[in-house]
């Protein structure tokens, strides 16, 4: 692997990092309900990417199957939130 | 494992760059803007671009790798643009729900008061709205 493809590596997951302090600012600060559901899905998709990310670097394949899972997660916590603070229950 | 060619290296690590600079610019709005209808565009910009960016990056370097087309990273994308408008919707109704039942300035009313107040005759589907508002309220 070139140096330049580690440096993108090591630039993006700096990236990711910052972005995921600044999203849990936003859980933490709310002030909203549906803010930090968002912020959730949001810590979700970013610990998607860096798997992804983390594959490529390690030139793996089984990253792959856990991004997708951490995918599938995310949907299903987010609308079974988003469900619950509109209707006070998940399933009716 | 066969070396990948640095072309192709050189278009993904162009690629990162752009997903690790997006996600972060999605990020800061996250922080910056105030109200939560404000803060569903940032997030898209995330969910969209940033993801197709480091999905297709991750397919280009597994195709060089394997020196076959690799496209199963492509899933995700495809998964989340079927997720992430169903979530999207969910969030924005319950932030109109709430801000409505908070009594905020310029809330759009529901649509089945709208009804109401023209006055139409009753049909079934007013049946339904009606029975929809004496359900949630």
């Amino acid at each position: 692997m070139s140096p330049l493809l580690s440096g993108a590596i090591a630039f993006a997951l700096g990236c990711y990092a910052i972005a995921s302090v600044l999203v849990l600012y936003r859980l933490l600060r709310g002030p909203r309900a549906q803010d930090r559901v968002l912020a959730i899905d949001l810590l979700y998709f970013h610990a998607l990417l860096v798997m992804l990310v983390i594959g490529i670097d390690h030139g793996s394949d089984a990253y792959f199957e856990m991004a997708l899972l951490i995918a599938l997660f995310g949907f299903v916590s987010t609308a079974a939130m988003a469900k619950f603070i509109l209707r006070g229950e998940v399933i009716e | 494992m066969n070396a990948v060619p640095f072309w192709v290296e050189a278009i993904v690590a162009v690629l990162l760059v752009m997903s690790g600079i997006l996600v972060l610019a999605s990020s800061i709005g996250c922080v910056r803007l105030p109200t939560f209808i404000q803060l569903m565009h940032p997030s898209a910009l995330a969910y969209t671009l940033g993801n197709w960016v480091t999905c297709l990056a991750a397919a280009l370097y597994f195709s060089a790798l394997a020196r076959a087309p690799m496209l199963h990273p492509l899933l995700i994308p495809i998964l989340l643009s079927v997720t992430v408008p169903v979530t999207t919707v969910l969030l924005a109704r319950v932030s109109l729900h709430r801000a409505r039942l908070a009594g905020v300035e310029g809330t759009p009313p529901a649509l089945w008061t709208l009804r109401a107040d023209a006055g139409e005759p009753a049909t079934a589907a007013d049946d339904g709205a009606s029975d929809r508002a004496g359900g949630s309220g």
